[in-house]
């Protein structure tokens, strides 16, 4: 067994990513290894969440973005897949601003597997496990059946969490998800991500450069639509950079 | 720093004078219904009873009740909301939820837009002619509720794409993202948060309908039928029509009795509109977001 997989879960290749005729990325290519934690760094507007999106196939419900390239899911164009259904079903994404669904608490993290078919008692399991692993458990089982929007904001965060986790996904997206989440629970989910590495690709894309440096194996740095460096994290801060801005960056330095 | 200056004072009279000015329009424009309703109810009121509801009428419809006309009305307006209202929401479904923005979408929307400004007696020619004739219905309560079901289909589909509309998108975005399918997000999500909005604006819509002469004059409704309708075959009396009949083509009617007709069949529309409004309220308290 070796410590760190060498087989890619992702594979993006000359990415072009438009809006109307605007490129937000171009020409990206990297790898994400598997049951890794791959960090997405990079300034507002760097196209970070707009890769996403195309590695979700969301561009079915954007009007006017357009992808060029490719993505690679196990080997396989996400561009071409014809389930999509299948696709999203297996890439659990978190969103900076949670959305809780109109449901019950327990409501939001059953829905997933209720969709695929899974009944009581099942489902009670799966409910409590994805609640624990997103840390919020302890808050919220003694008002499962409470609205999931009259939770706290941070609480919501986690429970869109816990919705992800209830796909059951074999790749997570998590787009700044600490950004409503106050800084203890924030530090308890990372822990929570290191556990779940083990089973999971995750895709963490991140304002908080040291939140990647914790958490991320591999990072890249996204600058106005163009992946300017990807490496091992460590690297990034400490080692050489082809890129001057990459080390300016991380370290703040940025004018 | 804080003391008032001329310019305060100003704007706190123009403040003073609009706020009148509004309030004396609303009083304006509510007068003409505390008319209406107050001469309804004294000149109507009194004939309102029991054997009122439930008589025939009788000696050449200038006594007697409203029975016939009231069952006839309760039916016309039953089977065009049957009629109507599924098909209304299926169509508001599929263009709210499944339809890309192209332009045959965007011309169906606007024959949608049109079909709504039909003259009603436009209406009752189509029914007369579709109906009545091409589909051989015969003049009859099918034929007539067909005809009001499709002169209410636009205000259906309105009325129900705007309460799929205030659904808000990020939901739909999130359950997709889970791989969700259309119909999967519309059953789980969409429609357990609209369904209460649409039934309360369908029904608010097609209450109007009770009220609706022409398109049933020559579809289905008989000005005189003592009986009542054994089935959609049937010809049928109904309110609208009979107030009609009474007040301009029938001769010796006391002078009362148009106001109690029209006061049933107010009171019948705003009944409806009562059961959708206290629904709509219970709906408030349930709104989930
Ligand atoms: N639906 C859209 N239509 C048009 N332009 C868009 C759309 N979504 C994003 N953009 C543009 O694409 C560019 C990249 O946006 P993106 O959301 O990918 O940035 P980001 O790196 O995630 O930024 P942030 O850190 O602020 O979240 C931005 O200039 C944005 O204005
Ligand atoms: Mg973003």
């Amino acid at each position: 067994m070796v410590a760190t997989s060498t087989t890619s879960k992702v594979s993006v290749r000359d990415l072009t990513i438009r809006y109307g005729q605007n490129a937000v990325l171009r020409n990206a290519s990297f790898e994400i290894p598997e049951n890794e934690i791959f960090g997405i760094i990079g300034p507002a507007g760097s196209g970070k969440t707009s890769f996403l999106r195309a590695l979700n196939r969301m561009d079915e419900f954007t009007p006017g973005m357009s992808v060029d390239g490719s993505i690679t899911l196990d080997g396989k164009d996400v561009q071409t897949w014809r389930n999509l259904y299948a696709l999203r079903r297996r890439i659990g994404v978190v969103f900076p601003l949670p959305v809780g669904l109109p449901l019950s608490v327990y409501g939001n993290v059953a829905l997933s597997p209720r969709l695929r078919g899974m009944k009581r008692p099942d489902l009670d399991d799966i409910v409590e496990r994805c609640l624990r692993r997103a840390a919020l458990w302890d808050e919220v089982k003694d008002r499962l059946d409470a609205l999931g929007s009259l939770l706290s904001g941070g609480q919501q965060q986690r429970l869109t969490i816990a919705r992800a986790l209830s796909q059951e996904p074999d790749l997570l997206l998590l787009d700044e998800f600490s950004i409503a989440v106050d800084p203890v629970t924030t530090m308890r989910i990372e822990d929570v991500l290191k556990e779940l590495k083990k089973e999971v690709t995750i895709v963490l894309v991140t304002n908080l450069v040291q939140q990647a440096r914790r958490l991320a194996s591999r990072t890249a740095f996204f600058l106005n639509g163009e992946c300017v460096e990807v490496g091992e994290t460590e690297e990034l801060f400490t080692g050489t950079v082809q890129d001057q801005r990459t080390r300016d960056y991380v370290e703040g330095r940025f004018g | 720093m804080f003391e008032r200056t001329e310019l305060n004072a100003r704007n706190d009279r123009t403040q003073a004078l609009v706020k009148v000015l509004f309030g004396v329009m609303t009083v304006l424009l509510a007068l003409p219904v505390l008319i209406i309703l107050g001469m309804l109810v004294v000149r109507g009121g009194p004939m309102i009873s029991w054997e009122f509801l439930t008589a025939d009428p009788t000696n050449g419809m200038t006594e007697g009740g409203i029975y016939p006309a009231l069952v006839g009305t309760i039916w016309l307006v039953s089977v065009a909301l049957l009629i109507s209202v599924p098909i209304g929401i299926a169509a508001a479904l599929y263009l709210s939820e499944y339809a890309r923005d192209t332009w045959m979408t965007r011309a169906i929307n606007l024959a949608i837009i049109n079909l709504a400004g039909v003259p009603s007696i436009v209406h009752a020619l189509f029914g007369v002619g579709a109906f009545v004739l091409f589909f051989k219905f015969g003049t009859s309560i099918l034929a007539a509720s067909l005809t009001l079901a499709i002169m209410t289909l636009p205000v259906v589909i309105v009325a129900t794409r705007e309460s799929l509309q205030a659904v808000p998108h990020e939901f739909r975005e999130a359950c997709w993202n889970m791989g969700a399918t259309r119909w999967q997000t519309i059953r789980r999500i969409v429609l357990p948060n609209s369904i209460s909005g649409i039934l309360t604006g369908v029904i608010l819509e097609v209450s109007r309908t009770a009220g609706e002469t022409a398109p049933i004059m020559f579809t289905g409704a008989a000005m005189f039928l003592p009986f009542l309708p054994q089935s959609v075959m049937d010809q049928t009396m109904a309110l609208s029509l009979h107030l009609f009949a009474i007040s301009t083509q029938v001769t010796d009617v006391p002078e009362e009795l148009p106001y109690g007709v029209a006061l049933v069949l107010i009171g019948l529309v705003l009944a409806l509109n009562a059961v959708s409004i206290g629904f709509r309220t219970w709906l408030r308290g349930r709104k989930k977001w």
